[in-house]
């Protein structure tokens, strides 16, 4: 077990309550434990609502929290942003279209003010990874929607961070493609050895992708259980119908369903008609 | 549709109305107080083709003078807004109602002000038509920026300044090029205008005025035919500018995603 103190991110207590006016009170995470060992792949999985996200804009200190503490490589999250120590990939790509393919992978490079000749070298090296070498002078809008999310995984890439979030990078993205980019990040991930945090609300990517499968439930979000995957490091299309990934996403989904007609953190039995 | 065949119907229509215009005044005998001839406007502007040309030069140098003093204080202030939500609170209430005032009155104010005899004057009063428009439009180009991208720039620690060069200046390109063809529409009005007002002789304004009071109507529409020249050569100088600066953007683009 990681204590959280060694774990690349550890939360003990963590609570996140968004003020609104009045009634708009919205208690969006409460008293979450959480340790992720350096080198994990994790997923947060959840209904709509449960959390997931504000948990991983938590640990990239998007937002603050409103309770507990939350440490990440031995930091304050704050600390480790401007340390550069993360990488985001959100739903939408979010490319500036000003800025050729090459260019949105250098905008990092640029930040931490590498030279022309670095920033270059290492933009080639994460195109190369993510398979697209060849497009680096195309615009953004002549790539697809899966080429578009690969930028930017190499752009979140580009600094080389300890820690890659990612906030449901392929629900826009269609079945076929979709399975590609995981088989894509696993890829990546083993090549590269990073801390993963993921959000998706897909049972199936959540177990293929994962060492370990939080599962949410919410008002107030909540972790309502930790799944192992024993699917090993390995994965590729076999995995898909190999009989212990039926298993995990039966585990996955039962654990969701759980938690779906609870009231007060008490399980409710579910009706069967 | 390919090549020249794009512009195969405005080269026949526009030859078309023109013939169709001369034949009408023709036929039915108008007065050309009324509408004068195409035919007849033509060799008055080929006969007083030196004193219209002299008229256009002096009054596009007062509409494009105008139009750089309007656009970079214009700018200037829609950064100033952007920067300081003071400035913004303050400023922008104030630029939306002026605009929504006819600024051409201002103008014997301004011949008063800067001396009815310099095209200071009528400069100034172009770019009081042009500041209100440029300003408004960049900070709404400033503000409103994907809030992806700005979350992005914040997951990078971007230091404030490169979200500013980075992110909402290249934004707000797109809002600044619209108001921009915009305001060089308005800039030759507001010279015109302005010159109708009084000032130096050698002027568009002051031609047609005094070709129309002579009812030498002709060459009254001969200089409005210059004019017209003027404005669409200012909105196609801004569009190429703006090919230059934004060839990003969904306006420029041929074919898409492979």
């Amino acid at each position: 077990m990681t204590t959280a103190t060694t774990a690349a991110v550890g939360a003990v207590g963590l609570g996140k309550v968004f003020e609104g006016t009045g009634r708009q009170r919205i208690e969006a995470l409460q008293d979450i434990d959480l340790a992720i060992a350096p080198g994990e792949f994790v997923s947060l999985i959840g209904p709509s609502g449960c959390g997931k996200s504000t948990l991983l804009r938590l640990i990239g200190d998007l937002i603050t929290p409103s309770s507990g503490s939350l440490v990440v490589n031995g930091k304050t999250p704050h600390q480790a942003r401007l340390d550069r120590d993360y990488g985001m990939v959100f739903q939408q790509a979010t490319l500036l279209e000003w800025r050729s393919v090459r260019r949105n992978v250098e905008l990092p490079l640029e930040l931490i003010e590498l030279s022309k000749a670095e920033r270059a070298a290492r933009a080639e090296a994460m195109l190369d990874l993510v398979d697209l070498a060849e497009f680096a002078d195309h615009q953004p809008w002549q790539l697809s929607g899966g080429m578009q999310q690969r930028v930017a995984i190499a752009r979140a890439l580009a600094f080389d961070p300890a820690l890659l979030l990612m906030d449901e990078p392929f629900g826009a993205l269609d079945e076929m493609t979709r399975e590609r980019m995981q088989q894509e990040v696993l890829r990546i991930w083993s090549r590269t050895g990073k801390t993963v945090v993921f959000v998706t609300h897909s049972i199936p990517e959540a177990v293929f992708l994962s060492s370990r499968v939080m599962v949410m439930s919410a008002r107030p979000g909540r972790i309502s259980q930790v799944i192992e995957v024993g699917l090993g490091a390995r994965r590729d299309d076999d995995t898909r119908e190999d009989q212990r990934f039926y298993e995990a996403i039966t585990e996955v989904r039962e654990a969701l369903r759980h938690r779906q007609g609870a009231v007060g953190g008490e399980p409710v039995r579910e009706a069967t008609s | 549709m390919t090549g020249w065949r794009r512009y195969l119907p405005p080269l026949l229509a526009f030859p078309a109305v023109i013939a169709l215009w001369e034949v009408l005044v023709r036929a039915f005998g108008v007065e050309s107080f009324v509408l004068a001839r195409p035919s007849a406007i033509v060799s008055s502007f080929v006969a007083n083709w030196r004193v219209i040309r002299s008229a256009g030069a002096a009054t596009l140098i007062e509409a494009v003078g105008g139009l750089a003093v309007g656009v970079v204080l214009g700018v200037a202030a829609a950064l100033a807004a952007s920067r300081w939500a003071g400035v913004r609170r303050g400023l922008v209430p104030i630029a939306t109602a002026a605009s929504a005032m006819p600024i051409v009155a201002v103008a014997p104010i301004m011949n008063q002000w800067f001396t009815i005899t310099s095209p200071v004057s009528k400069m100034m009063v172009v770019a009081v038509i042009v500041f209100f428009p440029v300003m408004i439009n960049t900070v709404r180009g400033l503000s409103e920026v994907d809030p992806g991208q700005l979350e992005l720039m914040q997951s990078l620690a971007s230091p404030p300044r490169r979200i500013l060069t980075g992110v909402r200046i290249p934004s707000a390109m797109p809002y600044f090029f619209s108001a921009l063809k915009v305001a060089s529409a308005l800039a030759l009005i507001g010279a015109i205008v302005a010159e109708y007002f009084g000032g130096p002789q050698d002027v568009l304004g002051q031609y047609i005025i005094n070709r129309a009071n002579l009812f030498a109507f002709p060459d009254a529409w001969a200089a409005i035919l210059v004019a017209s020249f003027i404005g669409i050569g200012l909105y196609l100088v801004v569009s190429a500018i703006e090919r230059l600066v934004m060839p990003w953007h969904v306006s420029m683009r041929t074919g898409g995603p492979p």
